[in-house]
């Protein structure tokens, strides 16, 4: 009933085949077969965005993808974004306005992030807040998190 | 989460066929966003996954032809919500869908999931009630098209059968946009399910139609013809006392969203709020 199904996927930047049963979830794939465990497996039900990643182009809840969903598809996770060993100026925004505490959360908020300021390069703080609504932090770093976004943002802009 | 065979039909008839072989133990899959929460919690044990997101004529989209905006069943809610046309013809339904969870949900979530869904919560029922929605659906003896208000039966339930799967969601577009506006109450800001939500349009006519939503078994609609409703210059009290009326055909119970009591007072409070907006033309509650 349940047969596997060989996909194929590239996965930041690289292409991969993997062997996946149906019930398996484009999160499982990417921390256990692929090895990258960036990508945070917390809710499990699509509420609190550890898990966020970029498919085709858009962001998900890998937890409630299937990851035979993910044939074909270009996937984009946290371990994408830095190139040959220097961060994003996201990335580093995070780190400078210390919007980062336990970190369980902060890769699902920086690709959220990464996302609203590829739709919106100069977001206001209500616009930051509705961008990064479906990314719970539970050390509560709201107020750096914004600031790390909204400092990325200027940086843009220079 | 137990195991289930996965299907990833390229043509409609194959997915009808699928859902037909297999009834009642097949489930098709949009976006997933209520289907695999309920794999994984294992209140829905399909033998069989019918994936629609390959299906030729299922394509996302949105077209307009014969007067009407046709919505193809793996259209994700941040398209609809982004489209000029819903933007220009359907405001109500654009704000409603762009409440539906965060930025990650509506990039998934589909318009005809959230209502194969049925929950009686569902943000984007009371407009798509409102609005005169069609659901357009294709089972072994052919396609129908079904009154949105004739679609939900209760929690969960839908008048499709088990071999058959929304193809579109249909809405007739005129030549001036109906004035219309939605609103909700959520315990908090941010992504929530509605603990009540309303949509008002009010027409040239003076027909005025109210869709609620979270208040009773499945999204209701009520409809006024007096022009009472449509007509600024009625006084509060009438206005209040012809809502209250309308009111009657909900029937809100106590859960972990709000009381009975609550929903009733604050059903009121969100109906004058949408209809003032609607009249006004503000488009949001």
């Amino acid at each position: 009933m349940s047969r596997t199904h060989l996909i194929r996927l590239t996965v930041n930047r690289v292409p991969r085949q993997v062997e996946v049963t149906p019930r398996h979830m484009l999160l499982d794939l990417l921390r256990d077969d692929l090895g990258l465990t960036g990508t945070k497996a917390c809710c499990l039900v699509g509420e609190c965005g550890a898990c966020t990643v970029s498919l085709d182009g858009r962001i998900v809840n890998s937890c409630l993808v299937l990851a035979v969903e993910a044939d074909g598809a270009e996937v984009t996770t946290i371990e994408g974004l830095a190139t040959d060993g220097h961060l994003t100026r996201l990335q580093q925004a995070f780190l400078d306005e210390g919007a980062v505490q336990c970190g369980y959360c902060t890769p699902g908020q920086v690709m959220a992030a990464r996302d609203l300021l590829a739709h919106n390069p100069h977001p206001t703080t209500a616009e930051i807040r509705e961008g990064l609504a479906g990314n719970l932090c539970r050390c509560s770093c709201y107020a750096q998190i914004i600031a790390a976004v909204s400092a990325a943002a200027a940086e843009e802009e220079k | 989460m137990q195991s289930f065979g996965y299907e990833h039909p390229e043509w409609l008839g194959q997915a009808v066929d699928l859902l037909r072989t297999h009834r009642p133990h097949a489930r098709p899959l949009a976006g997933g966003t209520d289907l695999v929460n309920r794999l994984r919690d294992g209140t829905l044990r399909p033998h069989v996954v019918v994936d629609l997101k390959g299906i030729a004529e299922l394509r996302p989209g949105i077209t307009q032809a014969d007067g009407r905006l046709w919505i193809s069943a793996t259209t994700v809610l941040a398209d609809l919500v982004a489209d000029e046309r819903m933007r220009t013809h359907f405001p109500a339904l654009v704000t409603a869908a762009g409440v539906v969870g965060p930025v990650q949900i509506r990039n998934r979530a589909t318009l005809a999931g959230n209502i194969c869904n049925a929950s009686p919560a569902a943000d984007t029922a009371p407009p798509l009630l409102v609005y005169r929605a069609q659901v357009i659906a294709r089972g072994p003896a052919g396609t129908r098209s079904i009154p949105i208000d004739a679609f939900f039966l209760g929690p969960g339930k839908t008048t499709l059968a088990r071999d058959e799967l929304v193809t579109a969601i249909e809405l007739p577009v005129r030549d001036r946009p109906v004035q219309a506006a939605f609103g909700r109450l959520t315990r908090r800001r941010g992504a929530d399910l509605a603990t009540v939500s309303v949509c008002v349009s009010v027409d040239g006519t003076g027909s005025t139609r109210i869709g609620y939503g979270a208040v009773g078994p499945r999204p209701l609609l009520a409809t006024d013809d007096s022009g009472v409703l449509a007509d600024p210059a009625t006084d509060p009290a009438t206005r209040t006392s012809l809502l209250a009326r309308l009111a009657r055909a909900t029937s809100p119970v106590s859960d972990v969203r709000a009381s009975q009591e609550y929903r009733r007072s604050m059903l009121l409070v969100l109906s004058q709020r949408v209809l003032r907006a609607a009249v006004i033309g503000e488009g949001e509650g």
